[in-house]
């Protein structure tokens, strides 16, 4: 039963993106060419609305829905790792014009190559665990 | 009602909408994070037996793979019952620019709806230099590098930023670095093969 909610979150959020058109390829070329401020405005929203939410939730000590005191962990400070994984994941953002969510909802939309760019990024996963004690963090 | 949500919606509200499901989550004891189903599924794999990333009880990634799944059908929600009347209405000057590098762009529904651009991405296309290294090797670039980032979109650039983390704002403006050295130096080459 509780894993059926999460069910439902994922289909708004696979609806979400696809009104939002933050799965489209070329949005992510508009974005990256700096020519609409489309999906600036939607991660903007996003980010201002969230740092609201976490603040509200913070401030009245707001309890989830089992009950316990919600918790925000800290990211951690592999600065190292956020530079140069990000710089990694953006190369292939701007390829695939997906990133993990919309791949998985492209995939909704029947557009079966998809499932090759996700196998791919499974066997990069597994690269990445393989070397992983190699890699800077 | 149907005819009103399958408008393509404004940027403010698709972003009230992320920030939403973010909340859901939240609310739901967890956290706003895609890239985690990729070690989990590997980890599901037996990627464990060989490699410490992949040992762990992957049992608390089972709400994200039921959200993915989720997600999945989302699409196909959105795609069959809510689709826009029109193709993605992008830019004229994004349209200019990447029809240099040979890239059209659907006038209609008919030719698509301005998610994907078939042209390049279709199983024909594996067969060439250019497709494997679009869809294969940019792949694999997502996977390897939102698990060494810690995180992608969703995890950082919403969840992360929104909760004043700074190792995810090193990570955001590691996608951009990334993003824009792909488009504007590397796709000229890349679609020239």
């Amino acid at each position: 039963m509780k894993l059926l909610k999460f069910l439902a979150v994922g289909i708004l959020f696979g609806i979400v993106m696809t009104k939002s058109e933050a799965i489209s390829w070329f949005r992510i070329q508009e974005m990256f060419r700096f020519q609409s401020f489309h999906m600036y405005g939607i991660i903007g929203v996003a980010v201002v609305m969230g740092l609201l939410i976490h603040f509200l939730i913070g401030k009245y000590d707001v309890k989830n829905a089992f009950g316990d005191a919600i918790k925000f962990q800290d990211k951690p400070k592999t600065y190292k790792a956020s530079i140069l994984g990000g710089i990694i994941f953006g190369l292939g953002w701007a390829m695939t014009g997906a990133c993990p969510g919309p791949l998985y909802v492209l995939a909704g939309h029947g557009y079966l190559v998809i499932l090759v760019v996700i196998l791919s990024a499974l066997f990069g996963t597994y690269v990445y665990g393989a070397l992983r004690s190699k890699l800077p963090h | 009602m149907i005819e009103f949500i399958s408008q393509p919606w404004h940027w403010s509200v698709s972003g009230a909408m992320i920030s939403l499901v973010m909340l859901l989550l939240i609310y739901l004891g967890q956290k706003f994070g895609v890239s985690s189903s990729f070690q989990a599924m590997c980890s599901i794999g037996g990627a464990g037996k060989r490699f410490e990333y992949f040992r762990y009880d992957w049992k608390k990634h089972d709400w994200l793979l039921v959200f993915v799944v989720g997600s999945i059908i989302g699409g196909w929600i959105g795609s069959t019952f809510l689709a826009s009347p029109e193709p993605v209405q992008i830019s004229a000057a994004t349209i200019n620019d990447l029809s240099a590098l040979g890239i059209s762009y659907p006038t209609s529904n008919a030719e698509g709806a301005g998610y994907l651009p078939t042209d390049i991405f279709n199983f024909e296309a594996l067969k060439t230099l250019k497709g494997i290294i679009l869809i294969i090797l940019g792949g694999f670039l997502v996977g390897f590098g939102t698990r060494w980032a810690g995180g992608c979109t969703s995890g950082h650039a919403i969840t992360g930023l929104s909760n004043l983390q700074l190792p995810s704002l090193v990570a955001v403006i590691g996608f951009f670095i990334g993003g824009l050295v792909m488009t504007h130096l590397l796709f000229p080459i890349i679609f020239s093969l």
